[in-house]
């Protein structure tokens, strides 16, 4: 298992966010203040859209399996780190889990039209790293890189 | 074609958001948010039976043009809220996604 490490040093900016357990109503918030945060940096509009499809998934992921978590961002001069840590019953299988369609979501979360197994998948595709570690019973934690 | 001219068909009505200028650009139909997510792009008129709070994050974060709800689905207040809030406008229509996507090709966007 990779050990995932976040190092502060050298950046200009951290952001922080908690998501809640099942509190669908306010996902997407903290991706939106990640995005308009960005925006006032002047980031490129093509990062940003790639870091708030990364954030909103990943706020969907956590609260949607775990019992909660944080999202950190780190602003460096060139690039920005995203970190998406939470408490809960962590990953079996991670290869599976990076499986496009392959999900472990109850029905009630797949009618509200998630739970299609593309969140990883997704926040890979926008990242330019993507690291996972998950210790099942325990955590899971997903670093994701864009370069500036 | 941009969101006004939609409106002015009377079979559309805006629910939600005030900026009514904005460009679409394409227009997708799907109710899976992380397909969404994926392949949506700027300016699509996004139609979906989902009507519960979480499409207004996924339109506002893509900037989509607008959502639209078919055949005359309810959409709740809190969710209409959440849309003012962010400046996401939502339009209603009895039409099916199939007169919708007809609507759209009537017009020109191909």
């Amino acid at each position: 298992m990779e050990s995932i490490s976040f190092n502060e040093e050298g950046s200009l900016m951290k952001l922080e966010y908690d998501v809640l357990k099942e509190d669908f109503s306010r996902a997407g918030e903290a991706s939106s203040k990640i995005k308009k945060v960005l925006m006032q940096l002047g980031i490129d509009s093509k990062i940003i859209r790639r870091i708030a499809i990364a954030t909103y998934e990943a706020e969907i992921n956590v609260a949607i399996h775990s019992e909660g978590g944080k999202i950190f961002v780190l602003v460096k001069d060139d690039k920005i780190e995203v970190l998406i840590e939470d408490v809960g019953p962590g990953i079996e299988n991670v290869n599976l889990a990076m499986t496009e369609g392959y999900s472990t979501a109850t029905q009630q979360v797949r009618e509200m039209g998630f739970g299609a197994g593309m969140g990883l998948p997704n926040m890979k595709r926008c990242s330019d790293e993507f690291y996972i570690a998950s210790k099942v019973g325990e955590y899971t934690k997903v670093k994701l890189v864009m370069n500036l | 074609m941009n969101l006004k001219e939609l409106l002015a068909d009377d079979r559309f009505e805006l629910l939600s958001g005030t900026t009514t200028d904005r460009e679409i650009l394409n227009t997708r139909c799907c109710d899976l948010l992380s397909w969404v997510m994926a392949r949506g792009s700027q300016g699509t008129a996004w139609v979906t039976v989902q009507a519960h709070t979480n499409i207004v994050a996924v339109a506002s974060l893509l900037e989509f043009a607008c959502i639209i709800i078919p055949e005359n689905i309810n959409v709740e207040k809190d969710v209409l809220d959440k849309a003012h809030d962010e400046d996401v406008a939502i339009v209603s229509t009895p039409l099916d996604s199939y007169g919708i996507f007809q609507y759209f090709y009537e017009k020109g966007l191909r």
